[in-house]
């Protein structure tokens, strides 16, 4: 299929999230969209797949003008769509997830399970694809679970698949097998349209690139161009890729967890004897695909979660199972993995998150009376230092960008006299450049001496910022490495073999 | 990831052409609309005044002015009942003369409001910190059964006995809170449920006091209580002569309001209040002990809610009775009204507290007058809520460029806790 979009433009009251888009994808071309979190591409998408009205422009399909007013009529017109978040109903087979809605029925009703089963399986190995029609989908890891998304499109015909950020939560080794597959889609003739903000993936995969900043298109490039070449014209400045870190010179042991047992929402062990130590002037990355017990341990490290067993120790304090407010006062800073739901407080200032946990300390409250011109000093002052870009520290805390809310966050951790921070997925969904300088406030709070735990699941952060890494995988350390261990081994421990080769 | 534009901006912007002062003028202008439709589809003489025009002898000029009379009698007598009545005001002032009289409408509201500002701000601190207290009656009405006993069984000078009798209706309402409040913050029991089964019970306990204990009328075999000691009651300000019954108890309320504003804008507690009402999780990471802030909640709204019931005993009845607050009338459900059109911000409350007030003394009067029932100023009191619940509706009427934010904001978490 050929799929040509001219002059779109969507806007939402004054803000223009699309502005004169123009995108041409040849048959059998994998066209990477580039750009920054909230430079248009997933609006651009939504336009393309019927779920918002274009303003202005018109898309056509092998030369003819179309016009989707829902998604049901991409679909009919071979567009597929891989959501970021799968839509797939967990408790059902593969096949009936794959046939949902669009179910195939011999007489009265009954669907047709045979020919829906055979059909999958058809399609499977014409991509090799390798998914069991039978396996229940939430038995299936994630990137399998991707491939049945994927599998869904094609069974409706897709002639051109939409991937919006596909490697967010896949390991290593699944986004390397994701590539194969597009390419063996294109190979046949498929249209693919590939979202993302990674450097990597595009230089691996693209034909053409396409690059969109502030709703607008900037530029084509190569896949030959370097990463430092991409970046610079994601952001529209020089970009600085690499992180600058003094030489590492650990001091006395800071932070320990010895035999840390944690379980779930659901009751199930999901931290299982977990022991790690940090020292002073060290980072200790964690690295990990999403899932595999680093939420658990991030929140009972920080109070919010019951410990089953063993002990977590902070400066030679036991700060197992104590309140969030005595594991603060002991000296942890944390920048939590979800800054909307932890983080801040989204309806509330800019200058009262910046004191939103304590409140209570001397100057900004006596008495129990709040201080109000010490904490308008406090926010004006960190405003500037971490340079928050917000019209009024009085402005509420949701007008902020991602970037904005972030650092309004580590200016608060950072501000407090702390022993030791830590920091869960410290950047995701930001921009470049405010990854640039978060990272760099991690790593000066490291030189000047604290002990840090930065867990993401970015290899890339994790690499660029640990002085060790250590790797989970199923609640367990599958191991703890330097970082100038290869990107293939460490994705190795991501998926549980240990260097050895036994699993875990 | 998602590439979400920034809408929260925009919107905004945009939103701020209508504060939410412009959205309670229109939705009461509104609400007085709809009541004058029900005044022309309810009086028949209105009704058949429109009917007429169809015949020789009527004409659509009558009809007019046979609506305007009837909808402009009701709001008239409406707002020289709990306002002022403009010709006494110029009598007063020309004559000097028949001042209690004309301040009369003015006393009632002011009376009507009194109780209604204090229970409408613990039910307002309540909803700031996402607790939803339907429990304010039932805690009212303990307050008012502890108050009434403190104030006609012990007996002691005024200096002391009023403070004490105070105390009392506020720890009979913190009583009451505390049930709920201890249920939610060990047990998890959801606030609403405990609550509205609690104001039964409440209920059940007055029946019981006013019947069968000592507090009971000596000589009666009806649910009525003994009459407080006049050292406990809250006197009339210009003194019981003047007829005007608004009283000391303005002052309570005054000093809740101050209360209540230094509590949610100055205090650390009320800091953690709020934060965990906007956001309760952050609030936990934030190291806020949401158990203790569930509880203390609750007895900060309780005791604000007790204290209420015993101002309104103190000031009006001085005695307590089997319906003490009991039915459609009570303080605390028309509280949570209040609450919610005053944005629970200390001086929305008590700006909606006189509205309601004004509303339902008002009513009183146009039905002595016009005999429109009084319903009629209950219907307008709910529809001025349902206009400000719904600025979209508003939007619509009115063409305004308003924004879903008013809608969120006037909205509180207490459901879902």
């Amino acid at each position: 299929m050929r799929l040509e979009l001219r002059g779109i433009t969507k806007r939402f009251g004054s803000f223009t999230a699309n502005d004169q888009i123009s995108i041409t994808v040849e048959p059998g071309q994998i066209h990477c969209l580039l750009g920054e979190n909230g430079a248009g591409k997933s609006t651009l998408m939504n336009v393309l797949f019927g779920l918002l009205h274009p303003d202005e422009g018109e898309i056509l399909i092998d030369g003819d003008p179309v016009k989707f007013e829902n998604s049901g009529e991409a679909v009919r017109r071979g567009i597929g769509m891989v959501h970021q978040h799968f839509m797939l109903v967990p408790v059902f087979t593969v096949t009936e997830n794959v046939v949902l809605g669009f179910e195939p029925t011999k007489s009265i009703n009954r669907v047709d399970y045979k020919k829906a089963t055979d059909d999958i399986k058809r399609v499977s190995k014409e991509f090799n694809l390798d998914v069991d029609p039978d396996a229940i989908v939430e038995n299936l890891p994630v990137g399998l679970q991707q491939r049945v998304e994927i599998l869904k499109s094609l069974s409706h015909d897709a002639e051109l698949l939409i991937l919006d950020e596909p490697t967010a939560v896949l390991t290593p080794q699944e986004i390397d097998a994701l590539m194969d597959i597009m390419r063996s889609l294109a190979a046949a003739g498929k249209s693919i349209l590939f979202i993302t903000h990674k450097l990597k993936e595009v230089k691996a995969v693209a034909d053409v690139i396409t690059i969109i900043r502030q709703g607008r298109v900037v530029g084509t490039a190569q896949p030959t161009d370097t990463e430092g070449e991409l970046a610079s014209l994601m952001v529209g400045r020089d970009v600085n890729l690499t992180v600058e870190k003094s030489a590492f010179t650990p001091g006395d042991q800071v932070f320990e967890i010895r035999d840390l047992v944690v379980r779930d929402d659901r009751g199930l062990i999901a931290v299982n004897g977990v022991s790690l130590d940090v020292r002073a002037g060290e980072i200790l990355a964690l690295a990990g695909v999403q899932g595999n017990g680093q939420t658990e341990l991030v929140e009972a490290i920080a109070g919010m979660r019951h410990v089953e067993s063993g002990t977590i120790t902070l400066n030679g304090r036991d700060i197992t199972n104590k309140s969030p407010r005595q594991v603060l006062d002991a000296g942890l800073g944390h920048i939590p993995e979800d800054r909307h739901r932890d983080g801040l407080v989204l309806s509330m200032s800019v200058a009262d998150n910046l004191v939103l946990n304590t409140p209570r300390r001397a100057p900004f409250a006596r008495h129990g009376s709040r201080n109000l011109t010490a904490v308008r000093q406090n926010a004006e002052q960190l405003v500037k230092e971490f340079d928050i870009r917000t019209t009024s520290i009085f402005e509420e805390a949701s007008s902020l960008s991602g970037g904005n809310q972030q650092k309004v966050i580590v200016a608060r951790e950072l501000s407090r006299p702390l022993a030791f921070l830590m920091a869960s997925q410290p950047t995701r969904g930001l921009d470049v450049g405010s990854i640039e300088y978060v990272h760099k406030q991690i790593v000066d709070n490291r030189n000047k001496g604290n002990a840090a735990l930065i867990v993401s699941s970015e290899l890339d952060e994790v690499l660029a910022l640990g002085d060790r890494v250590a790797v989970m995988y199923a609640g367990k350390i599958s191991g703890i490495v330097d970082p100038s261990t290869s990107r293939e081994a460490i994705g190795l421990l991501m998926t549980g073999t240990t260097s050895e080769g036994a699993h875990v | 990831m998602s590439d979400t534009p920034r809408r929260a901006v925009t919107l905004r912007h945009r939103f701020s052409s209508t504060s939410p002062i412009v959205i309670a003028f229109i939705a009461l202008v509104l609400g007085l609309v709809l009541g004058a439709l029900i005044i022309i589809f309810t009086t028949p003489v209105v009704l058949n005044a429109w009917r007429d025009i169809f015949h020789s002898w009527g004409s659509p000029w009558h009809a007019v002015k046979v609506t305007a009379d009837n909808v402009g009698a009701a709001y008239r007598a409406m707002f020289t009942g709990s306002i002022i009545d403009p010709p006494g005001l110029w009598h007063s002032i020309t004559t000097g003369k028949g001042w209690d009289a004309t301040m009369t409408p003015l006393s009632e509201t002011l009376t009507y409001a009194t109780p209604l500002i204090i229970a409408s701000m613990g039910v307002g601190i309540a909803f700031q910190t996402g607790i939803f207290n339907i429990g304010a009656n039932g805690q009212a009405v303990l307050g008012g059964i502890a108050g009434a006993a403190v104030g006609s069984m012990l007996h002691m000078p005024t200096i002391i006995h009023i403070p004490l009798t105070l105390l009392a209706g506020l720890a009979g309402g913190v009583i009451a809170g505390a049930i709920p409040g201890l249920l939610k913050a060990y047990t998890g029991a959801h606030e609403v449920i405990v609550t509205i089964m609690l104001n039964y019970v409440v209920y059940a306990f007055l029946l019981f006091v006013v019947l069968s204990t000592p507090l009971q009328q000596p000589g009666q075999q009806n649910d009525i209580s003994r009459m407080m000691d006049p050292s406990s009651q809250l006197a009339p300000i210009f003194g019981v002569a003047s007829g005007l019954r608004v009283s000391y108890g303005i002052f309570v309320a005054a000093a809740v309001v101050v209360f209540a504003w230094w509590f949610l804008d100055r205090s650390s507690l009320g800091f953690d209040f709020r934060v965990t009402g906007a956001n309760p999780t952050a609030a936990r990471a934030s190291g806020i002990n949401s158990r203790a802030i569930m509880v203390l909640v609750f007895l900060i709204s309780g005791g604000l809610a007790g204290l209420a019931g015993i101002v309104q005993a103190a000031s009006t009845t001085h005695f307590i009775d089997g319906g003490f607050l009991i039915g459609n009338a009570g303080i605390g459900f028309t509280a949570i009204t209040v609450a919610l059109l005053g944005r629970n911000r200390p001086m929305g409350i008590v700006w909606a507290s006189l509205l309601f007030a004004a509303l339902g003394v008002g009513g009183r009067s146009m039905q002595a007058s016009t005999g429109i029932p009084l319903d009629l100023a209950t219907i307008i009191q709910s529809a001025v809520v349902l206009f400000v619940a719904t600025p979209v509706l508003v939007k619509e009427i009115f063409r305004l460029r308003t924004s879903p934010t008013a809608t969120v904001q006037l909205a509180t978490k207490g459901w879902n806790s």
